[in-house]
C-alpha cells in the first residue's frame, strides 16, 4: 500500500512539476500550450544525451536540460504564441499542438525512434523505513520537484518579475497599464515553465526508467488531465493535481496492469470536465467567454464550384483512376477518400458548429470495430454493419463529449482529445470486446450483387460513391436553417442562446452527425485494410483529420477533399517516412495556422 | 397584465453581493428603465432576468409564470428577447442572416416536433426530424423561409437606409452603430413580449442617439414593453413611463421620471455626498 503510494508521489511529482508549467501559461498568456508535452520528451531526451553519451553527473545534467527547454520554452512562445495573440483562441491551441508534433517527430530524426533505457543515476533500493523500501533516488525525486516548487513559489511573490508574471495573469490590460512589458513577461513564462517541464523529464526519465523521444505525449497527456484536476491556472491545484493523478494512476496500475494506466488517466480527466470542470482549485468565471473561433476564418468566404464543374470533377473522379491509374495509385486514391470522410465529418463539427475536436479518431475506431466486429464475429451483412457502425459511432461520441457541453473554447477541445485518447485506450484494455492489443483480423471485403469488393478499383468506386453522397450531405445540411443555427452558435453562443438557440442540444447534434461520418469512414477503413488494432486510431489520425481540414479550409466542405489530397495522396505517392510525415504535417499545421488561416479553400474579402 | 415581476433577487459573486434584493413589475405597453452609477448591478440584474445567470435568491415571473433559472433560450422562445451591453452580433453571417436567426423561436416546419425538446433521449427525435428536414428541404420549409425573408426586410425597414444596404454584407464589416442596430432588429424579430435593452445607444454619437431614441418611442407608441437599461438620462427621461435607480446592488428609488431625478437619495447616489458644514 505504501509503497505503491510513494511510487504514485514520486510519478506524479513529474505531473506536478509540468501541470506548474501549463497552468504558468495557461494564466499568462491564456493559452493551453500543447507543445508542453514536448519539453518534457526534449528534456528525457537531452538528459539521456548528457548522462550517457557525455557522462555528465546529475547535477550538470540538470543544468543542462534546464538551459536547452528553456530555450525551446522561449522559442516555442515567439514562433507559435507571441504571433497569434491577436488571433482567436483556436490558433494558438492549434499552434502549438503543430509545434508538438514538430518537436516530437524532429527528435525522433535525431535521436532515433526506439526506446532505450535511461540511467537511473542514483541508487533505486537502498534505503528503508519501516518495513518500506525505496532508494536515493526516489528521495532526489521529491526533493528536486518540492525543491523546485519552493522557488517558483519565493520567485512568485518575492521578485518583481515574479510579482509580474502573477499581475499580467491576473489582468492582463490592466498590467499593460502598469507598464508590465507583457512580451518579456510572456517569454519568462514560457521559459520558467519550460524549464520546469524539463527537469520533470529528466526525473521521470529516471523514475520511468525506458524512454523515447515520443515519451512526452503519454506523460504530457498525464499532466494536461493534473493540470485540469487541479484547475487550469491555479499553481496550488497543479501541484494537488499531478500528486493525486500519480497516485491514482499507481494503484489503478498496481490493480488492473500497466495498460490501464492511460485508460485511468482519460477517465478522470473526462470525469473532472464533466463534474467539476473549474477542477479541485479552480476558479470559473460565471459569465462565458468571447467564442473559439471567433473571426478566424473572418473575412474569408469559401470558394464555391459551379454545378458543372461539380460534375466535371465527380465524373473525373470516377473516369481517371479507371483508365490512366495503376493499382498502387488507386489503393493511395481509396486512403485519400477515407481520410476525406473523415475530415467532412470534423468540417461539420468544427468548421459548421465551431467546436473544435482533437478526437475525431474515436468515432473512426469506434466504427471500426463495429463493423469489423460484427461483420467477423456474427457474419453480419457489410451493407447492414455499415449503418450501425455509422450510428454506435454517434450516439457513443455525443454519450462521452455533450457532458461538457456546459463547456466552452478550450475545455471542449480537451475533451474531445481526452475522448479519442480514452477511447484508443479502451480498445487496448477491453480484451474481452476488441481482442485487445492484437486487434482484429480477416475482416471479410464487402459484396455487390453477390461479388466481392475487393479489387483495389471496385473499393474505390464503392468509397468514392459514399464520400460523394456524404460531400451532398454536408453541403445540404450547411445551406439549410439547421446550418445556420450552427453557424450562429459558432460565432456567438451566448447571443444564439438569448436568440432561441439551444446551443447543447444543436452541438449534441453536430457531434452525432459528425460521429455518424466518422463512423461510416471507420467502417470502410476496416473493411480496406481486413485488419485493425488500436494503433491504427491514435492521436496522430485526429491530428491529420485536423489538418486535413484546416489545410483546406475549415468551413469548407471541398476544403476536406482537397486537404485530403495534398495530405495523405501527395506523402503516399512521394512514398515519405512516418516521422518525416508526421513532421510535415506539423509544420504544414503552424504554416497554415500563421499565414493562411482560411486555408487553401478560402477566399479574403477585400 | 403584469409582463414582468421580479421578486427579491439576488446574486453574489465571490462575497460581492452584485444585486442584493431587487423587486419590481413592469406593466403591458410599458417602458421601464433601470439607472444607477457604473457597478451598481444593472447588468447583473438584466442577466439574471434573461436567464444569462442564475439568481442565488429570490423568483422571476414572465407573463405569469415562473421562470427563475430558466435557460436563456427557453426565456427566449417564452417571448423575452435582449441586446447585450457590448453589442453581440454573429460576425460572419450576414446581416439579414443575423436577423432570420432571431426568428428562429417562430420557426415550424423547419423545427417540427419541437415540444419534444423538454423530454430527455425524446429531444432526439425532434433533432433528427429537424436534420431530415434540413436535407430534404420540403415545399414547406421554403414556404415558411420566405416569408420569415420577407419578415427580415420589413425589420430592416424600421431602421430607414442604415440596414436595408447592408443586407448582404457580412456583420463584421458594420460600423458600431450599424451592428447595434442589426442586434435590436434580430431582438425585435420574433416579436417578443418584453424586449431587454443593454445600453442600447452606448458608443453612439448624439446624432445616432436621438435616432435610437426615436425608434424606440415609435415602438413604444406600437405598444411594445420594454425594460431598458441607460446611461444617457435624457433619453431615459423621455422614454420611460418609470424609473428604478438601482446602487450597490438594491433598488435605492422608483417611480417616473420626474420624480426620481430629484429624489435626494438619487442625487447623492451618483454625486456624493454634501459635506456636513465645518463649524467655525
Amino acid at each position: 500500500m505504501l509503497d505503491t503510494a510513494l511510487a504514485g508521489l514520486v510519478n506524479g511529482s513529474s505531473y506536478a512539476l509540468l501541470a506548474l508549467g501549463l497552468s504558468l501559461i495557461f494564466g499568462v498568456a491564456n493559452v493551453i500550450n500543447f507543445a508542453h508535452a514536448s519539453v518534457f520528451a526534449v528534456g528525457a531526451m537531452s538528459g539521456w544525451w548528457f548522462s550517457v553519451d557525455l557522462g555528465w553527473p546529475l547535477w550538470t545534467v540538470l543544468l543542462g536540460v534546464m538551459a536547452v527547454t528553456g530555450l525551446l520554452g522561449l522559442v516555442i512562445n515567439l514562433v507559435a504564441v507571441t504571433p497569434l495573440a491577436k488571433a482567436p483562441p483556436i490558433a494558438a491551441l492549434l499552434s502549438t499542438f503543430a509545434v508538438s508534433v514538430v518537436v516530437d517527430n524532429g527528435a525522433q530524426l535525431v535521436f532515433g525512434p526506439e526506446t532505450r533505457r535511461f540511467p537511473a543515476l542514483l541508487a533505486t533500493d537502498n534505503l528503508g523505513l519501516g518495513g518500506l523500501r525505496f532508494g536515493t533516488l526516489d528521495v532526489t525525486i521529491l526533493a528536486v520537484a518540492i525543491g523546485l516548487m519552493l522557488v517558483l513559489g519565493w520567485f512568485l511573490r518575492a521578485t518583481r518579475y515574479g510579482r509580474a508574471i502573477r499581475a499580467v495573469a491576473q489582468d492582463r490590460d490592466a498590467a499593460a497599464q502598469m507598464g508590465i512589458p507583457l512580451a518579456r513577461v510572456q517569454n519568462l513564462a514560457f521559459v520558467v515553465a519550460s524549464v520546469l517541464g524539463g527537469v520533470a523529464g529528466v526525473l521521470g526519465g529516471m523514475y520511468l526508467n525506458n524512454i523515447s523521444p515520443t515519451v512526452g505525449s503519454t506523460v504530457g497527456m498525464s499532466a494536461f488531465a493534473a493540470a485540469t484536476l487541479g484547475g487550469l491556472g491555479s499553481l496550488p491545484g497543479a501541484v494537488a493535481g499531478g500528486l493525486l493523478l500519480g497516485v491514482v494512476e499507481a494503484f489503478g496500475v498496481s490493480w488492473w496492469g500497466g495498460n490501464a494506466r492511460t485508460l485511468i488517466t482519460f477517465a478522470v480527466l473526462l470525469l473532472v470536465l464533466w463534474v467539476r470542470p473549474s477542477g479541485l482549485f479552480g476558479k470559473r468565471s460565471p459569465l462565458a467567454a468571447e467564442p473559439m473561433t471567433g473571426t478566424f476564418f473572418g473575412a474569408a468566404r469559401t470558394v464555391r464550384l459551379r454545378p458543372w464543374q461539380v460534375a466535371v470533377a465527380a465524373v473525373a473522379a470516377y473516369v481517371v483512376p479507371a483508365v490512366a491509374l495503376d493499382d498502387y495509385t488507386v489503393q493511395i486514391g481509396v486512403q485519400v477518400v477515407v481520410y476525406a470522410i473523415l475530415a467532412l465529418s470534423l468540417t461539420l463539427v468544427s468548421g459548421q458548429a465551431g467546436q473544435i475536436s482533437l478526437g475525431q479518431a474515436a468515432p473512426l475506431a469506434i466504427g471500426a470495430y463495429t463493423s469489423a466486429l460484427l461483420t467477423t464475429g456474427t457474419g453480419l451483412d457489410f451493407w447492414l454493419s455499415l449503418p450501425i457502425s455509422g450510428l454506435v459511432a454517434a450516439v457513443l461520441s455525443v454519450a462521452l463529449v455533450s457532458p461538457s457541453w456546459r463547456l466552452r473554447g478550450h475545455y471542449v477541445s480537451i475533451a474531445t482529445l481526452a475522448t479519442g485518447l480514452l477511447v484508443a485506450a479502451a480498445a487496448v484494455n477491453f480484451d474481452w470486446l476488441t481482442n485487445g492489443p492484437s486487434g482484429v483480423s480477416a475482416i471479410p471485403p464487402p459484396t455487390l450483387f453477390g461479388a466481392p469488393v475487393s479489387a483495389p478499383l471496385a473499393v474505390y468506386f464503392l468509397d468514392l460513391t459514399i464520400l460523394l453522397v456524404v460531400l451532398l450531405l454536408v453541403v445540404r445540411l450547411r445551406r439549410s436553417t439547421l446550418g445556420r443555427i450552427w453557424s450562429a452558435i459558432r460565432e456567438d453562443e451566448v447571443a444564439a442562446r438569448s436568440s432561441g438557440i439551444a446551443a447543447a442540444e444543436y452541438k449534441s447534434l453536430a457531434f452525432g452527425i459528425g460521429g455518424f461520418v466518422a463512423g461510416i469512414g471507420g467502417a470502410l477503413f476496416a473493411q480496406q485494410y481486413g485488419y485493425i488494432d488500436p494503433s491504427v486510431f491514435g492521436i496522430s489520425v485526429s491530428l491529420l483529420a485536423l489538418t486535413i481540414v484546416v489545410l483546406g479550409g475549415l468551413n469548407s466542405p471541398l476544403g476536406a477533399v482537397v486537404g485530403a489530397i495534398v495530405l495523405v495522396g501527395l506523402p503516399e505517392a512521394l512514398r515519405m517516412l512516418e516521422e518525416t510525415r508526421m513532421l510535415t504535417y506539423g509544420l504544414l499545421l503552424l504554416a497554415v495556422v500563421l499565414f493562411r488561416p482560411q486555408g487553401l479553400m478560402g477566399k479574403v474579402a477585400r | 397584465m403584469t409582463v414582468l415581476e421580479v421578486q427579491g433577487l439576488r446574486r453574489s459573486f465571490a462575497g460581492l453581493r452584485a444585486v442584493d434584493g431587487v423587486s419590481f413589475g413592469i406593466d403591458q405597453g410599458e417602458v421601464v428603465s433601470v439607472i444607477g452609477p457604473n457597478g451598481s448591478g444593472k447588468t447583473t440584474a438584466l442577466n439574471l432576468v434573461s436567464g444569462v445567470l442564475r439568481p442565488d435568491e429570490g423568483r422571476v415571473l414572465f407573463q405569469g409564470r415562473d421562470v427563475t433559472g430558466l435557460r436563456p433560450e427557453r426565456l427566449a422562445e417564452a417571448g423575452l428577447s435582449r441586446t447585450f451591453q457590448n453589442g453581440r452580433v454573429f460576425g460572419n453571417l450576414s446581416v439579414a442572416e443575423n436577423v432570420l436567426i432571431g426568428l428562429t423561436p417562430t420557426l415550424r416546419a423547419a423545427r417540427p416536433l419541437a415540444r419534444w425538446r423538454d423530454i430527455p433521449v425524446l429531444r432526439w427525435l425532434s433533432l433528427l426530424a429537424e436534420t431530415a428536414v434540413a436535407l430534404v428541404d420540403p415545399p414547406s420549409v421554403r414556404r415558411e423561409l420566405a416569408e420569415r425573408e420577407a419578415e427580415v426586410e420589413s425589420q430592416l425597414d424600421r431602421f430607414g437606409d442604415r440596414l436595408r444596404p447592408r443586407a448582404e454584407a457580412a456583420a463584421h464589416t458594420l460600423s458600431y452603430a450599424n451592428r447595434r442596430r442589426t442586434e435590436i432588429a434580430r431582438a425585435l424579430a420574433s416579436g417578443p413580449a418584453l424586449l431587454v435593452l443593454d445600453e442600447p445607444t452606448a458608443g453612439m454619437n448624439p446624432v445616432e442617439t436621438a435616432e435610437v431614441l426615436e425608434q424606440l418611442l415609435a415602438l413604444k407608441a406600437a405598444g411594445q414593453t420594454i425594460l431598458l437599461v441607460e446611461h444617457k438620462i435624457d433619453l431615459v427621461m423621455r422614454l420611460s413611463d418609470r424609473v428604478l435607480v438601482l446602487d450597490a446592488g438594491t433598488v435605492i428609488a422608483s417611480g417616473p421620471p420626474d420624480e426620481v431625478r430629484n429624489d435626494p437619495r438619487v442625487i447623492e447616489a451618483y454625486l456624493g455626498k454634501r459635506r456636513p458644514a465645518v463649524r467655525p
